[in-house]
């Protein structure tokens, strides 16, 4: 009997990195054990924004959402005992790619693999993070330079790795629709294409081997249908755009390749047992269709919400894709849906609209322009808006959030003991290795490879090169960085949050109103409030729909941004003569950094403006927030604004009466 | 008069503060401040008060952002007031430039405050005036920042010293500028975005053009048009030198003194309309009889803040009852 045929499965990874490289290294060895094929490393956020674990913004941050790498004995440590010439690593990093790069194929040098048998990916997606993840660090243009070096370098360099991954996943985290998904990763991509098509260094015979090696990275939603077309309609684009406006006549260069995390923003804090089932269906949209199948695969955990996950939860979302793959049938059979109808013509809708919108993109003048002007932020502003209003007056249904939420006591979460707890003292450690690091090596060596990368980046040569070299001399992510900040300086993208939409007559928010002009006239002006990110976390959706309901709700809110530090958050209170206080962090800082903004009123003599935080605190962390001071913690569960802002008004009230 | 730049925020909640207990003390810091102000160092003049206007996507936030680190290279310090539209419909405002101008984070030598325009439509908010006098006696130079819609080129340059217009470079622009009337009102006109090259060197001999026919200045300051790049820093140095320069005209010309009476008249008029209406205006002759004698209180005058009229508006209220 013939077994029939297989197909090979896509890449097993899941995202993970934590405390310190020993400390992932023997979680990745453990994942690996267990049948996962593939890396994903996660970064803390000061690696991914350029500075070394010692420097003031570090502070709270190391360690917390990934692995902090200051230097090549960091990598070489991450990577122990995992033969860089055999292992597939996706490396989530952005602004700091090409650093990140550099110390991965200095780090295969040292164990004597060839960097042309290294496989793997470099996220290296700048515009997204501008739009919704905010962990960018240089300004659009210089980015988009390091970002086409490596391009060009990884070319004929490293032939068998993924320079880029054009992500989409993190416009559906900030609230786009399919079809924004759709049309923003394509403009994305062809501003991409284009500079480095411009790179003299790039001649026109490469060009096609150039755009065979751009991947891109998806989100896999709920509505698994639509997502399924999704998948079909970027395939069909993305051959359309490659064959007409980059000449590639080979059809396997034209060929969309992808990998996925399935969707974090719709898994709920509450009954979180039940973001298991929306992890597979999710997992379904991008593997049932053969033609438009994912080529890696990440799925969260189901305790997203709640916190970082263990070993344990982490198995359970590798299990998902390994039953899927080994148990079903799914990969016996060529593509289901072709000839379908109701997919052809889904499919049909959505390629036209993302096509429109695309244009509309590519007559502003392309990505990076429609980034500057924040005519994307603000789409993606008020797609999320329009998403939270329809979860607030119950049009879209989320179970366990706003219907069906009834629940018997959860048999999976204990409590503290249900996520992951980052060892207090992984800072403090790291910072002793930073420094005794920076003791043992030849500095002189360091300032010669620094020097040369300044005068590259001057003279327009591709940074990668003299990158490799700094990473073998002992350079450090911050001293990396620093080059490039000395240049280019610190950029800050726009907000996107001067919304026009006015908000839907809503009778919560008339009584709201009228609770903030009464407030006014106690208070001799309207209630002002504050809001702002502190530590590095650059997730700034939550903050802006907060500022936006603020501002609905009739406040006058500043609304500062991201990447502020305690001292600035408490100048910034004083200054403006703020009300209230909402701090917004998601990187599991806010231990720290709240505690610190807290003392600083208190020195400051304003501790009675009332400080509420938003973000992802576990319970016992909120009730210590409590404790400090903190009046009100709000996280994932706390869905309706309205609510919120109810108690924010009550805060102010008692606040002026006190 | 200290200059304590701690002391500014509070002063700035007690000017902003509708509630009928606190206006007496906040005219008593306003004629403070009046007093205050010819015995600064910087004499009479005080600090240049530079208003900066232009449409929305212009780039003004990003321009001030780049003219205060000028400033600060020179060791000046500086006070910003930031003003955004406020809705219609909630009341409500979201105030944006904070996250733009991020030359003053950390920064003690840098003060920034965010406004909104309530109910105002002109781009100011009641709050301006008497927050820029607070701030020109603290810093050494003093920005207010407005949206460019409607009429507010009018009202911040009634406000301010220097008007900067702030334009986007585009075809199509100047016509509009002129259409609207806008020209008239700033002092100097810088187009952004030179890194554009060819469309911002347009845009700028249209403004020359359209300014050569326009009227004249009536100090006789000549109007100039300034390429820069807000991104780039490239034009910032020849603005600072160009706002030093017309400052300097101010002085010589002697209209400084005569720009400074007449925003303060303003903010008085409006203030007294605000708390009385125009029926109390119309006790004492209507809008232009009142902005005739405040125009006409002489420096340092126990009425410089209208406290005199106010008392003659109760009383002719209280006979008409």
């Amino acid at each position: 009997m013939t077994l029939p045929r297989h197909d090979p499965p896509w890449v097993f990874r899941t995202y993970s990195g934590h405390t310190s490289a020993r400390a992932s290294n023997e979680l990745y060895r453990l994942n690996l054990a267990k049948g996962q094929t593939g890396l994903s490393v996660a970064f803390d956020l000061p690696t991914q924004t350029g500075y070394d674990s010692d420097h003031p913004l570090a502070r709270g941050e190391v360690g917390k959402v990934g692995v902090p790498i200051c230097h090549i004995e960091d990598m070489q440590a991450l990577f122990e005992g995992i033969p860089l010439d055999r292992m597939n690593t996706s490396m989530t990093i952005n602004a700091t790619a090409a650093w990140l790069l550099a110390l991965y194929i200095a780090a295969a040098e040292r164990q004597g693999a060839d960097p042309k048998t290294l496989s793997g990916t470099t996220q290296n997606d700048i515009i997204k993070e501008y739009l919704s993840r905010g962990t960018y660090a240089f300004p659009p243009e210089p980015s988009l330079r390091l970002i086409s070096d490596t391009i060009a370098y990884s070319v004929d360099a490293l032939p068998k790795w993924n320079p880029i991954n054009i992500c989409s996943y993190h416009l559906q985290e900030a609230g786009a629709t399919p079809v924004q998904e759709i049309a923003y990763a394509m403009a994305n991509a062809i501003a991409v294409l284009d500079a480095v098509r411009a790179r003299p260094d790039v001649p026109s015979e490469a060009l096609p081997r150039v755009v065979g090696r751009i991947s891109f990275f998806l989100n896999a939603g709920i509505r698994f249908v639509e997502e399924l077309c999704k998948c079909r309609a970027m395939a069909e684009l993305w051959d359309e755009i490659t064959r007409e406006r980059y000449g590639v006549e080979d059809a396997t260069l034209r060929r969309f390749r992808y990998g996925v995390q399935v969707n974090s923003l719709g898994l709920t804090e509450s009954q979180p047992e039940n973001n298991i089932i929306r992890i597979v269906l999710e997992a379904l949209g991008v593997t049932l269709s053969r033609d438009a199948r994912c080529r890696a695969l990440q799925l969260p955990a189901w305790n997203e919400a709640l916190g970082l996950p263990r070993p344990w939860d982490q198995q359970w979302s590798l299990r998902i894709q390994q039953v899927l793959a080994y148990e079903t049938d799914l990969l016996e059979y060529g593509d289901l849906f072709n000839g379908s109808p109701v997919v052809a013509a889904k499919v049909a809708e959505l390629k036209s609209a993302a096509r429109e919108e695309m244009e509309r993109v590519l007559a502003m003048g392309g990505a990076v322009a429609a980034v500057e002007n924040a005519y994307m932020k603000r789409r993606l502003v008020e797609s999320q808006t329009a998403r939270l209003r329809a979860i607030e007056h119950g049009e879209l249904k989320v179970v366990g959030l706003n219907c069906f939420t009834e629940t018997a006591p959860s048999a999976l979460v204990e409590g503290a003991h249900s996520i992951l707890r980052i060892d207090e003292f992984a800072e403090r450690d790291q910072i002793e290795h930073l420094r005794a690091f920076r003791a043992r090596r030849n500095d002189a060596d360091v300032q010669a490879a620094l020097t040369s990368l300044r005068d590259a980046l001057a003279s327009g040569q591709n940074v990668m090169p003299p990158s490799i070299r700094a990473a073998h001399a002992g350079a450090t992510t911050g001293e990396w960085a620093g080059v490039f900040r000395s240049l280019y300086g610190e950029y800050r993208a726009p907000t996107g949050v001067a919304v026009s939409v006015a908000p839907a007559a809503d009778e919560a928010l008339t009584g709201l109103r009228q609770e903030m002009r009464r407030l006014g006239e106690v208070l001799g002006r309207p209630p002002k409030m504050l809001v702002g990110k502190p530590g590095l976390d650059g997730h700034s959706n939550g903050a802006e729909q907060i500022a936006v309901r603020a501002r609905d709700v009739g406040m006058e809110v500043v609304y500062e941004g991201i990447r502020l530090t305690p001292e600035e958050i408490v100048s910034s209170a004083r200054d403006e003569g703020v009300h209230v206080i909402g701090l917004s962090i998601l990187s599991g800082s806010h231990g720290v950094l709240v505690v610190d903004v807290l003392d600083g009123l208190r020195k400051a003599g304003l501790e009675r403006i009332p400080v509420v935080v938003g973000g992802i605190i576990p319970e016992d962390d909120a009730a210590k927030l409590r404790e400090a001071g903190v009046a009100r913690v709000y996280t994932p569960k706390d869905f309706n604004l309205n609510t919120i802002f109810g108690e924010i008004a009550q805060l102010v009230a008692e606040s002026a009466a006190g | 008069m200290r200059r304590d730049r701690d002391a500014v925020p509070e002063a700035l909640n007690l000017l902003d503060d509708r509630r009928p207990g606190q206006r007496e003390a906040a005219l008593a810091l306003l004629d403070a401040l009046e007093r205050g102000a010819s015995a600064s160092p910087a004499g009479a003049a005080g600090a240049p008060r530079i208003g900066l206007t232009g449409a929305p996507g212009a780039g003004k936030s990003t321009l001030l952002d780049a003219l205060v680190r000028a400033l600060r290279d020179r060791n000046e310090t500086v006070g910003i007031v930031a003003v955004d539209p406020s809705s219609r419909i909630s009341g409500g405002a979201l105030l944006g430039d904070r996250a733009r101008v991020r030359a003053g984070a950390g920064d003690r030598g840098v003060f920034l405050r965010s406004m909104a325009a309530r109910e105002r439509l002109g781009g100011l908010a009641d709050a301006s005036w008497p927050s820029v006098a607070v701030l020109a006696a603290v810093f050494d130079r003093v920005f207010v920042e407005t949206v460019g819609v409607g009429q507010s080129e009018a009202e911040v340059a009634g406000l301010v010293d220097t008007l900067v217009f702030v334009a986007q470079p585009g075809a199509g622009d100047v016509l509009q500028f002129m259409k609207a009337g806008i020209l008239e009102h700033p002092d100097v006109f810088a187009v952004n975005k030179s890194d554009l090259g060819a469309v911002a060197e347009r845009t700028a001999s249209e403004l020359q053009a359209a300014l050569a026919m326009s009227a004249r200045d009536a100090t006789g300051w000549q109007r100039p048009v300034l390429l820069v790049s807000a991104r780039d820093g490239r034009g910032v140095g020849e603005l600072v030198a160009v706002l030093d320069s017309h400052r300097a005209h101010l002085v010589a010309s002697g209209a400084l003194a005569e720009r400074r009476k007449r925003a303060r008249s303003s903010f008085v008029l409006d203030a007294l309309e605000r708390r009385y209406g125009s029926f109390g205006i119309e006790r004492l002759g209507g809008r232009e009889a009142v902005r005739a004698r405040l125009l006409a209180e002489p420096e340092g005058g126990g009425n410089a803040f209208g406290l005199g009229l106010a008392r003659e508006i109760e009383a002719a209220l209280g006979k008409s009852r």
